[in-house]
């Protein structure tokens, strides 16, 4: 059974913090479909659109039938462990500073063996199930779990190591005034997040929620404009090196797109929270953190977007608020290029229209912010970078994996259908 | 189709060290000119050349040529690791045999910079390099403890099973000046060593070093004409990615070609004097005993058991040492086992001397692509074991 983890002791000031390190991130440009698999959670492997092989390692061609068309699918993750060791000696730096390390072959029910990661509670003889997670290279690696789960399964170390779990670590929520603020701070305290910081623009101005955050456990409420890079950086000499998860969730949003709108002063404002709050917050808090990846029990370990499903693909009825969320989206993609070194996930979560008073004229379905709260914690569990909340955004990503250009087609005939 | 009128002489060896500045080309012209004085030729008189190296990056067997000065008619390259000098050996036999070369200087060789094992466990081989190495970096104790684990549990074989074998290489290492284990080693001290990926323990592991083994091989005609000892090339067999579909490795390749191997040498493995196994880990040499039809499959610790595998014991093997005792040099370690069994049916190989040693059998097992070792060879070879 797995120890569960203890809230981490105070810092000591006076000991260098740990350089991160990581396990080998090279692969080969087959293998990293098992990364965009990751990147959602999924447990996939190359199956002969042919024969119908499963195959692994990741390969060209079919090892039966010498098909070349070999695309990735769902497949069942069970199978049986068939031999085990505990490393104890590696040539890899990150691996020597968490010795030992469990490894296993995995013989799974597809006809393929594995050799994957072994969590603390299978045994070699056991059936199992495999996880695809991302490591803290960026890249994807299977660990082999409990097949029924098991007691406080998510502290084992090798399994948290795969994960970001806000278990007893620090989080800033970066708008309190959102919408959405109370759900992910009472989320994050029911995940036993140890502090949440609530960024609070515009102090002087009262709103509803304020009330109801400042009651949830843990909760600090600290003023933060993410409009304002010298708000930001106060902050950050504030909490910059306790920031273990920041959830950026500031957001401008209004209706509109171009002809409709006179001048680009609305435009100007949604980029200016959308794309360079995402900036600021990025050139402030992104060094600290991502010096801290490997910081101990509560070390950096996730930055986490929550951005429009029409960053995709331009929703014309929200039509400049969808370009600032797009070129957000292409921020994102540097920022977790940039924050790989130190191990630190880029987790973006894309939603459709959401409940409140700027979509207040769509038609359902809409999605609630304890939706947002649920797929935030539920992401950062699973060490997620993609999480598409709710049935519009799971639509979208859908027909734009079909076709981009069609999806186009279809958004341009929904202009005036939306309200 | 035998190998009639061709056979192996002047087997050379390099003296092994631990680390060396030195490079693999350095290594190999060592052993080339060894090899070459050992036959009283001149490097002109090679038109055959075969390479095995991991650190000649970013040369190759080409590079080679103009780098050493050879000027070949015959040219060959041959990544197989453990499996290397038996490759070597039958592919340089055949064009000796069908005349396209006369005298092929088979070499291998590597060097061992302080950070060269590290640097090629991370890019050994795509599937390594995708699928074995992020998970924990262990290298091929990780792989070997994995195909160990399972051995054990399905044969009931035990680390003092496997401590046999090391403890007998040790001891025959003793008589071998050049390996790189200088001390003896009992039962008991490799029971009690440092557990490194159980149950791979620390004797259980090969010590990486830089060094070079070469031989040649030529016409019977031309060597006993320039006096030179002979060893013969009765039979040889190779095997790529056999049994894909088994699990775990629990054979190798040998099982498939066993008959071949036995029939084109026109003996059975109860003429076998000597055994030389690829030795990385002792489970792949106990493997390799049931494979190549010492004993059956799964009685391989009967066997250890039962005989003695020492210089002087019923059933000598390894008798330099090994890789175990003597060190792994690289490629090199593919070609430590069948040079050694030159001088050995020669009866050239001085105080690691099996008496009558007649008939050889070596086998070479190599690469652990993924999660097995992808390539095996045998051979036997037969001189006549007099000094």
């Amino acid at each position: 059974m797995t120890t569960p983890i203890v809230p981490p002791p105070k810092k000591n000031p006076q000991k260098r913090t740990r350089v991160p390190t990581r396990p080998s991130h090279f692969r080969s440009r087959a293998a990293l479909g098992l990364a965009a698999a990751a990147a959602e959670g999924r447990f996939m492997l190359q199956t002969c659109a042919e024969c119908g092989t499963v195959q692994y390692p990741p390969r060209d061609a079919c090892t039966k039938c010498l098909s070349t068309d070999l695309p990735w699918k769902d497949i069942a993750a069970t199978g049986k462990i068939i031999a085990g060791t505990t490393v104890h000696t590696s040539t890899n730096v990150y691996f020597r500073e968490r010795m030992p390390w469990r490894i296993g072959t995995i013989r799974l029910d597809a006809g393929v063996s594995v050799m994957c990661h072994v969590h603390g509670d299978v045994q070699t003889g056991d059936n199992a199930k495999l996880i695809n997670r991302l490591d803290k290279s960026g890249q994807a690696v299977l660990l082999a779990v409990p097949a029924g789960g098991a007691p406080n399964m998510e502290d084992d170390p090798q399994m948290r190591e795969l994960t970001c779990d806000p278990k007893f670590r620090r989080v800033l929520i970066a708008d309190a005034r959102a919408p959405n603020a109370l759900a992910l701070a009472k989320a994050f305290a029911a995940a036993q997040a140890s502090i949440i910081f609530m960024g609070e623009p515009e102090g002087w101005r009262p709103y509803p929620a304020r009330k109801e955050i400042a009651k949830v456990k843990g909760v600090e409420i600290l003023p933060l404009d993410v409009t304002d890079t010298a708000s930001v950086l106060e902050l950050v000499g504030e909490i910059g090196g306790k920031t273990d998860i920041l959830v950026n969730n500031a957001r401008y949003v209004r209706p509109g797109g171009i002809i409709g709108r006179t001048d680009v002063n609305l435009a100007k404002d949604e980029m200016e929270v959308n794309y360079f709050g995402l900036m600021r917050l990025a050139q402030g808090f992104g060094p600290g953190m991502r010096a801290r990846g490997a910081d101990g029990q509560n070390s950096a370990t996730a930055w986490v977007n929550i951005l429009s499903a029409h960053a995709w693909s331009n929703m014309p009825d929200y039509g400049a608020f969808s370009a600032s969320n797009a070129a957000a989206l292409s921020l994102s993609q540097c920022l977790r290029a940039e924050l790989s070194a130190g191990g630190v996930r880029v987790m973006n979560v894309f939603t459709g229209p959401t409940e409140d008073e700027w979509h207040q004229p769509l038609p359902p379905p809409k999605v609630a912010p304890e939706a947002i709260a649920r797929a935030v914690i539920a992401g950062l569990k699973d060490g997620l970078e993609d999480v598409f909340v709710g049935d519009v955004a799971k639509d979208l990503i859908e027909r734009w994996r079909a076709g981009p250009k069609i999806l186009e087609r279809e958004m341009i005939e929904s202009l005036g259908q939306s309200s | 189709m035998g190998y009639a009128g061709v056979v192996a002489v002047a087997p050379a060896s390099v003296p092994y060290q631990r680390f060396s500045i030195e490079t693999a080309h350095w290594w190999i012209a060592r052993a080339l000119r060894e090899t070459l004085q050992r036959a009283g030729l001149a490097p002109g008189d090679v038109d055959g050349f075969s390479v095995s190296s991991f650190t000649l990056f970013p040369d190759t067997a080409v590079g080679l040529t103009q780098h050493l000065g050879l000027t070949p008619r015959w040219l060959d390259h041959i990544p197989m690791g453990g499996a290397s000098g038996v490759a070597a050996l039958r592919r340089a036999a055949r064009a000796v045999q069908c005349g396209d070369a006369n005298v092929v200087a088979c070499v291998s060789g590597d060097t061992n910079h302080v950070d060269s094992f590290r640097r090629m466990l991370s890019s050994f081989s795509r599937f390594a390099q995708d699928a074995s190495y992020p998970y924990g970096s262990g290298g091929p104790n990780a792989s070997f403890a994995l195909l160990t684990d399972y051995y054990m549990r399905a044969f009931g074989a035990t680390r003092e099973d496997f401590g046999r074998i090391c403890v007998a290489q040790r001891a025959n290492a003793l008589c071998n000046p050049h390996a790189v284990m200088k001390s003896p080693l009992t039962l008991d001290q490799y029971m009690n060593a440092r557990v490194i990926s159980d149950p791979i323990h620390l004797f259980d592991c090969v010590m990486p070093v830089a060094g070079a083994e070469a031989f040649l091989v030529m016409r019977e005609e031309d060597a006993r004409a320039a006096g030179l000892k002979c060893a013969k090339i009765l039979s040889t067999i190779e095997r790529h990615n056999a049994f894909p579909d088994d699990p775990i490795q629990m054979r190798g390749g040998w099982e498939m070609d066993l008959d071949e191997l036995y029939s084109m040498a026109g003996c059975t493995a109860d003429d076998i004097d000597l055994l030389q196994t690829y030795d990385d880990y002792p489970v792949i040499v106990m493997m390799q005993m049931e494979d190549l039809g010492f004993c059956k499959k799964g009685e391989g610790k009967e066997f250890v058991r039962a005989r003695n595998l020492t210089i002087g014991g019923d059933f000598p093997h390894n008798v330099s040492g090994g890789q175990l005792s003597a060190g792994q040099a690289g490629a090199a370690g593919g070609f430590i086992g069948l040079v050694e069994a030159i001088r050995q049916v020669t009866g050239d190989a001085g105080p690691t001397q099996v008496a009558n040693a007649r008939q050889a059998l070596v086998s070479g097992f190599g690469m652990i692509n993924y999660d097995r070792g992808v390539c095996t060879s045998a051979a036997i070879i037969a001189g006549d074991g007099q000094p």
